[in-house]
């Protein structure tokens, strides 16, 4: 099974796009061998600057750059990139509905060791009422190219949420296309709605669950902002049950988000994983997701104790 | 010269009156930093600037960013008299899905980027400063900020990065009329050393009478003339200058003026036009 850093494509799809753009300039704040925008600077140093430990000059001098015509990648880890510089997003970024996009890694607890700090766990809420703004959540390495294209091609402000991690390289997966969430595994008793990470982890529970012959269908539902509500619906409607499963609070994310569609176009109740108003901690990545609540096994029981009741 | 900065302080006046008559008109709004920086933007506007009121968006022009983006009343009159718009079109500053925003926004010919919130601005004219050095152009890039406003951390984010790349198309304004919404700066948050301050971050710091067209000029002059290093122009200015009952007032920060004060501003400006075109 192949498991890549979706931050190496990342890099690696910057390069491929400085080669055949040169209105991109990548900016990053002092983590730039972390978030792989080292490879871009390697190749166009005259088109790379580094900010230093200075995120939120960086963030309003890319609406600067923008605002003469370039493509602005700026990249940091997600609690810098989001918490530290929202005002400067906000107003300055998105308000002018310029081209930057925001690619962030280091997103959620599985960061690991270094803790709380450095655990984004409410970016996507910092984010997520900001108009303008597209917010995408890879499912894996691959996907996450097809989000910096899509990003690249798309105009206006954009924010693409990367780990910290190798995933694993998700099969069946569907043509990415901005704002359509799709199935990568059809079953019968529930839908559980993921993103990122936590798609593969729902693939993981879904194993172990049809020894039991509970099957569950999976939807990756990679882009959070615009939401697909016509799938949402539609798998509401077929299932009737819906587990949302996602690496960030269950505050403001993807389930908040599910729920406020369906309370308008589909009224059913539905269920949640996710980090349950708490801050995150040091830990192994197996303790993190287990204590969470995050991990497969976590994700299994809570489907059996959803379908029985 | 003389006949430049006798035109100069004609359209200084004349941005004044529509300050304080868009202000009146609207109810509300910032005159007090609106005139002070009268002359800053009219120097830029009128004679410093390389830019093409029928081309806002021509590639080579000089960029100016408003960081102190509430002071938009006197930017506003500078791009109408200009050309950017009508003179008519003033009138409906602050109302609803006017052009002119309560703080500066795209939608107006002319304005580069909204502003607004504040101590950002610096770090969006770096970022214009960059493109233009990427791009091997000689455009420059004026900021002008607020002195209230420099207490803002994100400020000195974007000079100590303006130095370190070297960005002598980069030339900042401070408006320092040593007032802030609470009060006087010295009181609600010390500026001093500023020239100190501005030169311990790789700066070229010159120090000028705000109100001094000559004075103004001879600075601007100079920032472009200074290589490898951006140049910070502090511009000691009068609160509410040119408004009697305005001048050194915190009232007037944020508050427009009435009908009577409106009318009594107005004839004092009108008396200051005829002493300076009898000079």
């Amino acid at each position: 099974m192949e498991e890549l850093y979706a931050r190496d494509i990342y890099g690696k799809t910057l390069v491929e796009l400085g080669k055949k753009d040169k209105r991109i300039v990548v900016l990053d704040a002092d983590l730039s061998s972390s978030t792989r925008t080292s490879l871009f600077k390697k190749e166009f140093p005259d088109r790379f600057f580094n900010f230093g430990v200075a995120e939120q000059n960086m963030m309003a001098a890319a609406a600067g750059l923008a605002s003469c015509g370039k493509i602005v990648f700026v990249s940091t880890f997600a609690m810098f990139a989001t918490a530290r510089a929202l005002d400067q997003i906000r107003n300055t970024i998105c308000y002018n509905n310029f081209n930057v996009k925001i690619v962030a890694t280091h997103s959620g607890i599985t960061v690991g060791e270094d803790g709380s700090s450095h655990q984004a766990l409410e970016d996507i809420n910092f984010l997520r009422a900001i108009p303008n703004i597209k917010i995408i959540v890879p499912v894996d390495a691959h996907e996450t190219r097809d989000a910096v294209i899509s990003a690249y091609e798309n105009d206006g402000p954009f924010y693409i949420r990367l780990g910290r991690l190798k995933v694993r390289t998700i099969e069946n997966k569907k043509q990415f296309v901005l704002g359509k969430g799709y199935i990568v595994e059809e079953g019968k008793d529930l839908a559980i709605i993921a993103s990122g990470i936590m798609v593969d982890l729902a693939l993981r529970a879904n194993e172990s669950l049809k020894k039991e012959n509970i099957e569950a269908t999976i939807i990756n539902m990679h882009t959070i902002k615009p939401l697909d509500e016509e799938l949402i619906v539609e798998i509401a409607k077929k299932y009737k049950k819906i587990l949302v499963c996602e690496e960030h609070q269950v505050i403001g994310g993807l389930y908040s988000s599910i729920s406020e569609v369906l309370i308008r176009k589909y009224p059913i109740k539905i269920e949640r994983i996710g980090v349950e108003n708490k801050f995150g901690q040091s830990g192994s990545i197996k303790e993190l997701l287990e204590y969470y609540g995050l991990s497969a096994d976590c994700i299994a029981k809570k489907v059996k104790e959803y379908i029985r009741q | 010269m003389k006949e430049k900065i006798k035109n100069l302080k004609s359209k200084a006046n004349e941005i004044r009156k529509l300050v304080i008559r868009m202000t009146t008109c609207a109810g509300s709004g910032h005159p007090g930093g609106s005139l002070s920086s009268a002359d800053i933007i009219t120097c830029l506007y009128f004679e410093v600037m390389r830019h093409n009121p029928n081309d806002p968006n021509w590639k080579d022009r000089d960029r100016f960013h408003l960081s102190k983006g509430h002071c938009c009343p006197a930017l506003y009159a500078a791009l109408a008299l200009c050309g950017y718009f009508p003179v008519d079109e003033l009138w409906t500053l602050r109302k609803l899905n006017s052009k002119l925003q309560g703080h500066p926004d795209r939608h107006t010919p002319g304005i580069e980027v909204a502003s607004g919130s504040l101590g950002q601005g610096l770090s969006v004219a770096l970022g214009m400063a960059l493109a233009a050095k990427i791009d091997n152009k000689d455009y420059r890039v004026y900021c002008l900020m607020g002195d209230g406003e420099i207490q803002e951390g994100n400020i000195w984010e974007a000079a100590m990065a303006a130095s370190h790349y070297k960005l002598d198309n980069l030339c900042g304004i401070v408006d320092y009329n040593h007032f802030q919404i609470d009060g006087r700066t010295e009181e609600i948050m010390n500026l001093e050393p500023i020239i100190n301050k501005w030169e311990a971050f790789g700066w070229h710091a010159i120090e000028c009478d705000g109100h001094n067209f000559q004075e103004l000029l001879e600075s601007f002059n100079m920032a472009k003339n200074i290589k490898l290093k951006p140049t910070v122009i502090i511009a000691h200015t009068v609160k509410g200058k040119g408004v009697s009952f305005m001048e050194h007032v915190v009232d007037f920060h944020g508050r427009a003026p009435t009908q009577k004060e409106c009318e009594i501003a107005l004839k004092e400006l009108e008396d200051l036009d005829k002493l300076d075109s009898q000079l």
